[in-house]
């Protein structure tokens, strides 16, 4: 034990393990009334480790070359020993990275994580999720099935629709007049080893600036305003490990069951996870009658398809769904809320909430089905598809939800925040 | 006679009305029957692997089915394979072309792309058509590019186009009628098919069956493990007020 110290003494005096220990985990004073949605930071933290150590055992494997990408997914579900497993596991971990990110996200709104002095933290979490949103559509394309291939050439096209730079520029990402083998190896390359490295700088920044100024907790308000006059601990906090530490394990135990779940029971899960075109080898020559990107970009899809063109020109779909994205970058600045915490906002603010969600999961459903899943109106609205006219609608309920917030977090009745956090 | 009467009660199941989706037949296989799948096997290997090659698959795979080495090397292998190799075939895919207009496809994962009630269905409703090349048509892939490759079995249907009148609406109903018998009857025939497209579920996923029964442990464990993973948090947490 002596000689156990004794080395501890000898690295402490050459690199800050014990500080580093001590300010992260063992003197990290978080809040202690985290509730369910407290738990979806941690298990982001576990499914990037999850994606890199099964990703890393799929390349070994793996080939980046259009001529035997399909098959050697196949040989890996077949003759690599465990290979499905390994496969399935980091196939169903992008989505359930979508699900947990997307939770993790949603409890930022809701407490408001995202107001000052949470501002950085908030945008590194935005850069993860863009990084993110890269790294899946990049991952996407190497199975090298049908939907692999055709929602690369639609992403890669909605490049071309830039004004003047955009032909040019489609045929810089792809290599190629077409998705094709160049458009497969940059591909590999982005995602294998360009984006995994700034999605690990980006999670060691979000997780620094959180340090720094401290968790939001579900009543939105500073535990580091009420100290202990003695040792200076937040009178409302306690330390990351042990408490969260052995709390969280509880919900990765939890998670791991749902993630098992769909690993050994339903890993296409109905075709959501791992689309039943996707099981057919990419084909330039034949498009598919419906291409529908995988679910967690669905809603972004849905806005893309509900824009009308301007004078032929796709633009405004394109900038619609790219600010879709974005605008979440400014709601530090858009939330002019007296309080943080929805426990104390007025019904304004729950209202446009509410209509917010509705929109977002109701272009998700829409961006996963063709246009014409709700037939048509009558002819008193000339005959107008019934998706597309909803889509439209909840876009508009979509966007103003972020644009008229500056006014009704302003003029919303709010409740007094309480001094000390309640349970 | 019989035999025609029988035809005839199971032709309607494959009626539908003209317009509308075509409504696919349960296949209502049993992964776990390993007889019906070593039946689908010997059928794929007669009947399918001439034209359309299932690379991804190993012939020792069928191991897994209860088979020997031995067993699969005298029922299944015809050619110089060894028992260790994919199902490739040696047909020339230039040729294929010109045959049929496409490639044959590849169908080592063809039950996830389609589905298995898809395969079923469209096994089954095959019909004579004398505007295609092949002679052949499908009500579940109309204008296929592939001949009925068990018609001998099946033996030959026809269409039938019925128009109906029903309050001022009329409504055409096209079914399939069977006009020479094959070899087989229909129920021998659905049999069969059902056979065969167990196979290509289990072709589309071997390890599908011991995923599950491995899901089941994990499962188990994780329910297990859940239990003092919580004692420890309510050990911890019982000093913060």
């Amino acid at each position: 034990m002596n000689k156990l110290k004794a080395l501890l003494g000898w690295v402490d005096d050459r690199f800050p393990l014990t500080a580093n220990w001590k300010a992260h985990m063992s003197e990290y004073y978080a809040p202690k009334n985290f509730n369910f949605w407290y738990f979806f930071g941690s298990l982001a933290l576990l499914i990037l480790v999850m994606q890199i150590v099964t990703g890393i055992l799929l390349t070994m494997h793996y080939k980046p070359d259009a001529s035997q990408a399909f098959a050697s997914v196949e040989y890996i579900m077949r003759d690599v020993p465990w290979g499905w497993l390994i496969r399935y596991m980091h196939s169903t971990g992008a989505s359930l990275f979508f699900v947990v990110v997307y939770l993790h996200m949603f409890r930022g709104l809701i407490y408001g994580s995202y107001r000052k002095p949470r501002e950085l933290l908030w945008l590194f979490g935005m850069l993860i999720y863009l990084c993110l949103m890269a790294e899946a559509f990049f991952g996407y394309l190497l199975p090298w099935g049908q939907m692999s291939y055709w929602g690369a050439q639609v992403i890669v096209n909605l490049f071309g629709a830039i004004p003047f730079i955009g032909p040019d520029l489609s045929l810089w990402i792809r290599g190629d007049y077409v998705v094709s083998d160049a458009t497969l190896n940059r591909f590999f390359a982005f995602h294998v080893i360009a984006v995994p490295l700034v999605l690990l700088g980006l999670v060691a920044a979000h997780l620094l600036a959180l340090h720094e100024v401290g968790s939001n907790n579900p009543d939105g308000i500073e535990i580091k305003k009420k100290k202990d006059p003695k040792t200076g601990i937040p009178l409302d906090g306690i330390a990351f490990y042990p408490y969260y530490v052995v709390k969280d394990i509880v919900g990765v135990v939890v998670f791991l069951m749902v993630f098992s779940a769909i690993v050994f029971f339903a890993p296409e899960m109905g075709g959501y996870f791992l689309e039943h075109n996707n099981f057919v080898p990419a084909d330039p020559l034949k498009t598919p009658l419906h291409i529908a990107p995988v679910w967690y970009f669905t809603p972004f899809y849905s806005i893309l398809r509900a824009v009308p063109p301007l004078f032929n020109s796709q633009f405004p779909g394109v900038m619609a769904m790219g600010l879709s994205t974005m605008i979440f970058f400014l709601l530090p600045w858009l939330d002019r809320g007296a309080v943080k915490s929805i426990r104390y906002r007025g019904p304004i603010y729950k209202t446009a909430l509410a209509l917010f969600v509705v929109a977002f999961l109701i272009l998700g459903y829409l961006g996963t089905e063709p246009t014409n899943v709700w037939g048509q109106f009558g002819s008193w609205l000339g005959g107008a598809e019934r998706a597309t006219v909803a889509a439209r609608v909840f876009t508009i309920i979509y966007f103003l939800f972020f644009l008229l917030m500056p006014w009704y977090t302003k003029i919303d009745k709010t409740k007094p925040e309480p001094e000390r956090v309640t349970s | 006679m019989k035999k025609f009467l029988l035809v005839l009660l199971f032709a309607p199941l494959a009626a539908f009305a003209s317009g509308e989706e075509l409504k696919l037949d349960s296949a209502n296989i049993d992964p776990h029957d390993a007889i019906s799948i070593q039946r689908g096997a010997r059928t794929f290997v007669n009947y399918c692997l001439n034209c359309h090659a299932a690379s991804s698959m190993r012939y020792n795979r069928l191991t897994d089915l209860g088979l020997t080495e031995q067993q699969i090397k005298d029922n299944l292998l015809f050619a110089s394979e060894k028992v260790g190799d994919p199902m490739t075939i040696s047909a020339n895919r230039k040729d294929q072309k010109l045959w049929f207009g496409v490639e044959p496809p590849d169908l080592s994962v063809v039950a996830r792309s389609r589905g298995t009630d898809w395969l079923y269905t469209y096994l089954r409703t095959f019909y004579r058509d004398e505007t295609r090349p092949t002679g052949w048509n499908n009500l579940a892939f109309p204008n296929v590019g592939m001949p009925h490759a068990l018609w001998q079995l099946q033996g030959v249907q026809v269409m039938k186009t019925e128009s109906e009148e029903h309050d001022g609406q009329k409504t055409e109903h096209r079914k399939l009628v069977l006009q020479h018998p094959g070899s087989l009857s229909a129920i021998e025939y659905d049999k069969l098919t059902r056979d065969l497209v167990n196979f290509l579920s289990y072709l589309g996923e071997p390890e599908k069956s011991r995923r599950s029964q491995i899901g089941v442990v994990v499962l188990f464990f994780l329910l297990l493990l859940l239990v003092p993973a919580w004692l420890l948090k309510k050990e911890y947490w019982n000093d913060v007020h």
